[in-house]
């Protein structure tokens, strides 16, 4: 099981190092190695850890950072997270492994239409859909905590599709940062 | 410390406001058939101030809310009898009205009164029946609702449920910021009480089966816990606040346990607690989200949402968990079930076609009729005597609530002077002090 989660992982870094090869890579970020995982990870971790440039906490406040994405939209009545937004997920989960100390809140959120604790049911499968990803990338379950606000607190206040699209989410909140 | 006494000090400041929030009840759609009835105002007996609230008033906005009877109006009535001796019968007849009620107010002390009332049968030239309530001067609302239940159970052969009270949320926007109130009001609207305020939301209001207590969810920690309040001393006791959804409080109908929606276990599974010692049983399993869980009145069942099929729909199992046999076939979403006191249906959200209204399940003959007419509704709970079932719904972009007959022919609406108001349930059939 270790060793599929390991070559999952170096996989899943590996496309995500290739997807990322136009961007701004800074490749050869030694300090961030120091904090990484198992010694069976190493090679994967290196590879990978470059798609992210800079993984330090001081990286967070960067709005230049793949880490200032925090928010991920999912399709109506679904709690997949699409294709394009696996990146995120990813970027954060490197940072995350790469800060074990830092504990991040994955909240969960629906859009108004339908059944309010049914939504929470809903926004509880997003939220663990993300910490799922999380967690195969890496961090550890303890940094990771979830909780599903349904449609209480939406994030655009409005009856349409283009309020609820922005409504069904999964926002990243990191504790004290 | 100083952000919190600032916050602490603008809750105080807005408090009154929030206190004095009442809900004004509209008819939104008449019944036709609805039953003629004369209520006099009543008349004063002894010496003493006049008492601060008008009986017949009252009672006669009663009658008229629960669609069945149409009371004349006031410039209507063609004597003002107190006593059945002035009571000439020929005189209502020819109005049309089958039924007189007349009464009087007694003092009897400072700050007591004796409440007399007569139901007349009209055609007949009798009386049907009569009593005599004492009260104080802020019982009398409620003295009042209970002769329209007398009135209504002995003309309907049904129960009245008008001296019940209603439980529900409201959010408003204050400077920026909102705030969560569970309020509770008399099924008229009136009486506006707040258990509850917080910056964080608050969801799901359920009610003991004695009327005594409300369960509900409180994000006030910035994570769901499920809390147990007592609605006449204010207390309160945290019941569940496990990681993840602590969420769907409901009752069973003995008040010995409490079925939650818990996903402590990784996902959404409805769990049975026993409150004697918060013991918790796990009824459902599997991938799927698994919530809403509302007990049948027999204690024997529980109704509750599912998308195992692929889509939300309602299924049923026993109360100790096991085989659940679903309920609901048509359209591609229904959910937030809630049983009707005698047990035989279900009022239910059902979506299609990217609306969602309020709809009756026939359980015999699984027959689905569409009672609402909104485009959001949502969150129907029956009045304690089935005859109503109250809802979510919105109207100019706020949330406001509605009513509507069992049977869909009769609709009201609950309008609030600002914010939204959602999650209504009604109270079970209670006495009160």
């Amino acid at each position: 099981m270790k060793f599929i989660q390991a070559f999952a992982v170096a996989l899943v870094l590996a496309w995500l190092a290739g997807c990322s090869s136009t961007g701004d890579s800074k490749e050869g970020d030694v300090a961030v190695e120091d904090h990484s995982g198992a010694a069976a990870d190493d090679a994967a971790t290196t590879s990978g850890v470059g798609a992210y440039g800079d993984l330090s906490i001081e990286s967070l406040n960067d709005p230049n950072s793949p880490l200032a994405q925090r928010v991920i939209y999912f399709e109506f009545d679904s709690s997949d997270v699409a294709e394009q937004d696996r990146e995120i997920v990813a970027a954060h989960a490197a940072f995350l492994a790469a800060n074990q100390e830092v504990k991040v809140n994955v909240e969960g959120h629906g859009d108004e239409r339908g059944a309010r604790e049914y939504n929470i049911g809903l926004g509880d499968q997003r939220a663990q859909s993300v910490r799922r990803m999380l967690e195969f990338q890496g961090v550890a379950p303890e940094q990771i905590s979830t909780v599903s606000f349904g449609e209480e607190k939406p994030a655009v206040e409005g009856h349409d599709e283009s309020a609820w699209s922005m409504n069904r989410r999964v926002e990243l909140v990191y504790v004290g940062y | 410390m100083k952000i919190l006494y600032r916050s602490l000090l603008i809750l105080l400041l807005c408090l009154p406001g929030w206190l004095q929030a009442e809900l004004t009840i509209e008819i939104t759609q008449g019944m036709d058939g609805a039953v003629p009835i004369a209520v006099v105002p009543f008349g004063m007996a002894g010496t003493g101030s006049k008492p601060p609230e008008d009986i017949a008033a009252i009672i006669a906005s009663d009658l008229a809310r629960s669609g069945r009877f149409a009371p004349l109006e006031e410039q209507d009535l063609i004597a003002r009898p107190v006593e059945l001796g002035q009571v000439r019968y020929q005189d209502w007849r020819t109005l049309g009205s089958e039924n007189l009620v007349i009464g009087k107010i007694e003092t009897v002390g400072a700050d007591q009164y004796k409440i007399q009332f007569r139901l007349l049968d009209v055609f007949r030239g009798g009386q049907i029946t009569g009593h005599s309530l004492p009260a104080t001067a802020d019982q009398l609302r409620y003295v009042a609702h209970r002769i329209s239940d007398i009135i209504y159970e002995k003309l309907t052969g049904q129960p009245g449920a008008f001296a019940t009270r209603i439980a529900y949320v409201i959010s408003e926007t204050r400077n920026g910021k909102k705030a969560y109130m569970l309020q509770l009001a008399d099924s008229d609207g009136y009486n506006p009480k707040t258990l509850l305020t917080s910056a964080q939301p608050l969801m799901s209001p359920s009610w003991s089966p004695d009327g005594r207590q409300l369960a509900y969810v409180s994000f006030e920690k910035r994570r769901a816990a499920v809390f147990v309040q007592d609605v006449f001393t204010g207390k309160r006791e945290e019941l569940a606040a496990f990681a993840g959804i602590n969420g769907a409080p409901s009752w069973s109908p003995d008040g010995r346990s409490m079925a939650v929606t818990l996903s402590r276990d990784g996902n959404p599974e409805i769990y049975s607690m026993r409150l004697s010692d918060k013991k918790l049983k796990r009824l459902t399993f599997g991938a799927a989200i698994d919530t809403e869980p509302v007990w049948s009145p027999d204690g024997k069942s529980i109704v509750f949402t599912s998308d195992r099929g692929g889509s939300p729909q309602l299924y049923r199992m026993p109360v100790q968990g096991g085989r659940a046999q679903r309920l609901t076939f048509e359209g591609n979403y229904n959910a937030s079930a809630d049983i009707s006191p005698d047990g035989k249906s279900l009022a239910l959200v059902h979506g299609e076609g990217g609306r969602y209204q309020i709809a009756a399940l026939d359980l015999e003959n699984s027959l689905l009729r569409i009672l609402s007419d909104g485009r959001l509704d949502e969150s129907p709970s029956f009045a304690p005597n089935g005859s109503m079932i109250i809802y979510a719904t919105e109207t100019g972009h706020r949330g406001v609530l509605a009513a509507v007959s069992s049977d869909g022919r009769f609709r009201q609406r609950f309008s609030l002077r600002k914010g939204d108001v959602r999650e209504p349930v009604w109270s079970p059939f209670t006495k009160r002090k």
